[in-house]
């Protein structure tokens, strides 16, 4: 496959995954802010410290106050972050691999596109949470359009990656952002947690209903345990690096050698089966998850330099 | 809201491709305009929009230059089709083969012995006047003698009815991927009249594509590795270079894609370097080689001249084809045909008077009002002047151009190109139309797609269909006979 192929490709389903992210994290504090009215601006400013682009945001809006904050992530094409512009990346990507993926996938993520660029002209409040839902109903439904039509061939497995790797970067960070503002302090992490709050996390990243078939009642361990190290969750962490390094292993030829990129897979798996929700707790959730995602960087570095980088016929033919 | 139907409709003094002088339907149309004169309400319009939606969805556009951020459009679409009986498409397929062959031989006389030349068929100082004749490309032998793998002919037909060949195209014609969406769109909308019609399929042009493709391979690798080279995303036919691609299921690359090491082409893959046996290349000749042509060119890959000459890749087109479509050239065609092949022309030119020439260059100047000029190196409806239609300044400057420049111009007699009912709000009105039927020309044979882009230019009144300057499309239907009907089968 042509490795410029394989990068939009990889980077398409990143994009997705990210615009959706965004849309699950902007929803969750939209459902939160309803159950708990009171400091508006201290319910959405983490959303924009979660991004790191607190400059980029008072560059246009002066107050993080939810129209301002619901703007900048979702519509605000001079973001580079947003959904609408992480979309649009997306499906540019897509329109120079569409020969490469099916037609049933672009058509859905192109659809998907107009969608958002209609809703962009005309977001009223109540609109929003029946429109965030509709972005995640085009992420799963484009995830599955992925699944159904797609030949598990090199294309598919890149794809594969991209969206697992970004999923598994976004869940960790919804934790790290929603843990800072949610734990009043460190002797609450096995008392039964504010079901509204928590149970709306566990919701954005549709774990809710599954959270509550394993454990019932909330505790911080749980839910860490449940978010992070369950290796059946479709969208916990650990679940989502196995899946990275499945795609990998397909990807990397037989008679490669030794794969930088694959063992620092195996380095994170390892981790994740070996450690325990209180181990990480203990620790700092924060510094733990931190680490992971130093991981993660390094991780798509090593991707890139395998995968996407030119090399010469001298070193393909030896 | 009543229904869309041809009771009303007026053929005007124009060839109608539906209705005869009399109003009657012409042979094979009767299905299809039963059907809409059948429809009830506004169900006709309802297909239209469904058409332009699915379109839309399927995102099928083009991309307007000169707009901000490349704004993408759908290329408007017609849902009435233009039908074309089969004893008239024997014609075409015929003439069409015909110039063809003759065209391979002229490229390959010219960048070798020049025959025709010496001979005196062709002038000697029009060749070497050529902007696209290639002084690169001379002594080039392209396998199997073919350099034109694919064309698109523009044909039009006048009020006497008869076809003429108003332009060859053999760089890269654009546009198949149209006949191929619209034909999938319009099976959608009227799978009645497709099952009582005897539509000729088109839907098995990129297998017989990619069978040209793989026919000139160089080498003898069984499974040739073939691939689309496309300028990119903002080359305004970038969707039909993908969806050309994907069809035949190669490789879509960019002059970034490949390199060429000890004369030979590769691709960077995931897996390293893979040798490239055969490049549909939809970059110009200008741009594929900035170490051969364009040094500035970021589009085209250094060094693919090289490995071309010593045979380790064929291109299609071959590179240096653009010389027959010098206007000026193109006037020449029938004179090759009777060269090369000794036969008659089966598809006659429109009628073309060359500037350059002393005769011709005082009638066009005296009769500029009833003329259409054009450049002899422009394309896309640009460079020309339509003489019924100009004023008189306009007229001034191009007098001044052609006097200043007469090898750079023709002219020819404005035509009343033919017509077909087109949907204008809420009823129907003639438009009128071209055709560009794709002819593919492989080692063993060449064959031609039956049907092609119908293109309509949707402004009353207007002649010029280009997809830049306000046309829309059709679908085209050829209408099988017992004999073609044979022949299909035995593809």
């Amino acid at each position: 496959m042509l490795s410029r192929v394989a990068n939009s490709i990889y980077w398409m389903t990143r994009y997705v995954e990210r615009a959706e992210s965004l849309a699950r994290f902007v929803d969750v504090t939209l459902n939160v802010a309803l159950d708990q009215p009171g400091d508006v601006e201290a319910q959405w400013q983490p959303l924009v410290l979660a991004t790191g682009d607190e400059k980029q945001f008072f560059e246009r809006y002066s107050s993080y106050t939810p129209d301002n904050v619901l703007r900048f992530l979702t519509f605000d094409r001079d973001y580079d972050g947003s959904i609408i512009t992480s979309l649009s990346i997306a499906r540019e990507n897509a329109r120079t691999v569409r020969e490469v993926i099916s037609s049933e996938a672009w058509e859905v993520l192109n659809e998907f596109y107009l969608m958002l660029k209609r809703a962009s002209t005309k977001l009223g409040i109540a609109d929003e949470i029946e429109f965030f839902n509709q972005v995640k109903r085009y992420g799963h439904l484009l995830d599955g359009v992925l699944q159904s039509t797609m030949t598990r061939d090199l294309g598919w497995w890149f794809a594969h990656m991209g969206r697992y790797l970004e999923r598994a970067d976004k869940t960790s960070r919804i934790i790290d952002v929603k843990y800072f503002t949610l734990l009043p302090s460190p002797t609450d992490v096995d008392t039964t947690l504010d079901d509204l709050v928590w149970s709306a996390v566990l919701r954005s990243v549709d774990a809710f209903e599954m959270y509550r078939k394993r454990y019932h009642s909330l505790t911080l361990s749980r839910i860490v345990s449940f978010m992070v190290l369950d290796a059946e969750f479709p969208r916990s962490v650990h679940f989502c690096v196995r899946e990275v390094g499945k795609a990998l292993r397909k990807i990397t030829p037989a008679n490669a050698g030794e794969s930088y990129a694959i063992s620092l897979v195996q380095e994170i798996e390892s981790q994740l089966t070996g450690a325990t929700a209180s181990g990480i707790i203990n620790n700092g959730v924060h510094e733990f998850i931190d680490s992971m995602q130093q991981d993660f960087n390094r991780l798509g570095a090593s991707i890139n330099e395998s995968f996407f980088a030119r090399r010469k016929l001298s070193t393909a033919e030896q | 809201m009543p229904s869309i139907n041809f009771d009303n409709y007026q053929t005007e003094e124009f060839y109608d491709e539906m209705f005869d002088g009399g109003g009657h339907p012409r042979a094979g149309a009767k299905a299809l305009i039963d059907c809409i004169n059948g429809l009830p309400g506004d169900a006709l319009l309802n297909r239209q929009k469904a058409i332009e939606r699915a379109l839309l969805q399927m995102g099928i556009t083009f991309t307007v230059y000169g707009d901000k951020a490349g704004t993408e459009k759908i290329f408007p679409f017609d849902l009435v089709p233009r039908i074309v009986q089969a004893f008239e498409w024997r014609h075409i397929e015929a003439g069409l083969k015909q110039r063809i062959a003759a065209l391979n031989a002229f490229l390959s006389d010219i960048y070798g012995e020049q025959r025709i030349v010496r001979d005196g068929v062709i002038p000697q100082d029009l060749l070497a006047k050529a902007k696209s004749f290639r002084p690169q490309c001379v002594g080039l032998k392209p396998p199997n003698g073919i350099w034109c793998h694919i064309t698109g002919t523009d044909l039009v037909r006048h009020s006497d009815g008869g076809i003429y060949v108003l332009e060859d195209n053999l760089r890269c014609p654009s546009g198949v991927s149209y006949v191929l969406q619209n034909r999938l769109v319009m099976k959608r909308s009227f799978p009645e009249v497709f099952a009582d019609s005897r539509v000729m399929p088109v839907v098995n042009y990129p297998s017989k594509l990619f069978e040209t493709l793989a026919s000139v391979c160089p080498n003898e690798n069984p499974d040739p590795n073939v691939v689309v080279l496309t300028p990119g995303i903002y080359n305004s036919a970038y969707y039909e270079h993908s969806f050309l691609a994907q069809q035949m299921g190669i490789s879509l690359v960019q002059g970034e894609d490949l390199v060429v090491e000890n004369d030979k082409v590769y691709m960077y893959t995931t897996y390293g370097l893979e040798q490239v046996d055969v490049i549909y290349r939809r970059v110009d000749d200008d741009f594929i080689d900035p170490r051969c042509f364009r040094e500035d060119s970021m589009l085209g890959v250094p060094g693919l001249m090289d490995a071309y000459r010593a045979g380790n890749v064929a291109l299609a087109n071959a590179p240096g084809t653009g010389v027959a479509d010098d206007k000026v050239i193109y006037a020449y065609v029938p004179d090759m045909i009777r060269y090369y092949t000794s036969d008659e022309p089966v598809l006659p030119n429109v009628p073309t008077y060359i500037c350059e020439r002393d005769d011709d260059r005082e009638y066009v100047l005296e009769h500029l009002e009833e003329l259409v000029v054009k450049a002899a190196n422009e394309a896309g409806g640009y460079g020309m002047l339509i003489g019924p239609a100009s004023t008189p300044a306009e007229r001034e400057e191009f007098a001044r151009r052609i006097l200043d420049d007469p090898r750079n111009y023709i002219a020819q007699p404005t035509l009343s190109l033919s017509r077909v009912p087109t949907i204008v709000d809420d009823h129907f009105e003639g438009r009128h139309v071209d055709l560009r039927p794709y002819i593919l020309c492989g080692a063993d044979d060449s064959w031609v797609l039956p049907g092609g882009l119908t293109r309509v230019a949707l402004r009353k009144g207007s002649l010029v269909v280009n997809s830049s300057q306000g046309g829309g499309s059709k679908d085209t239907w050829v209408i099988a006979d017992q004999e073609l009907a044979e022949d299909d089968v035995a593809l």
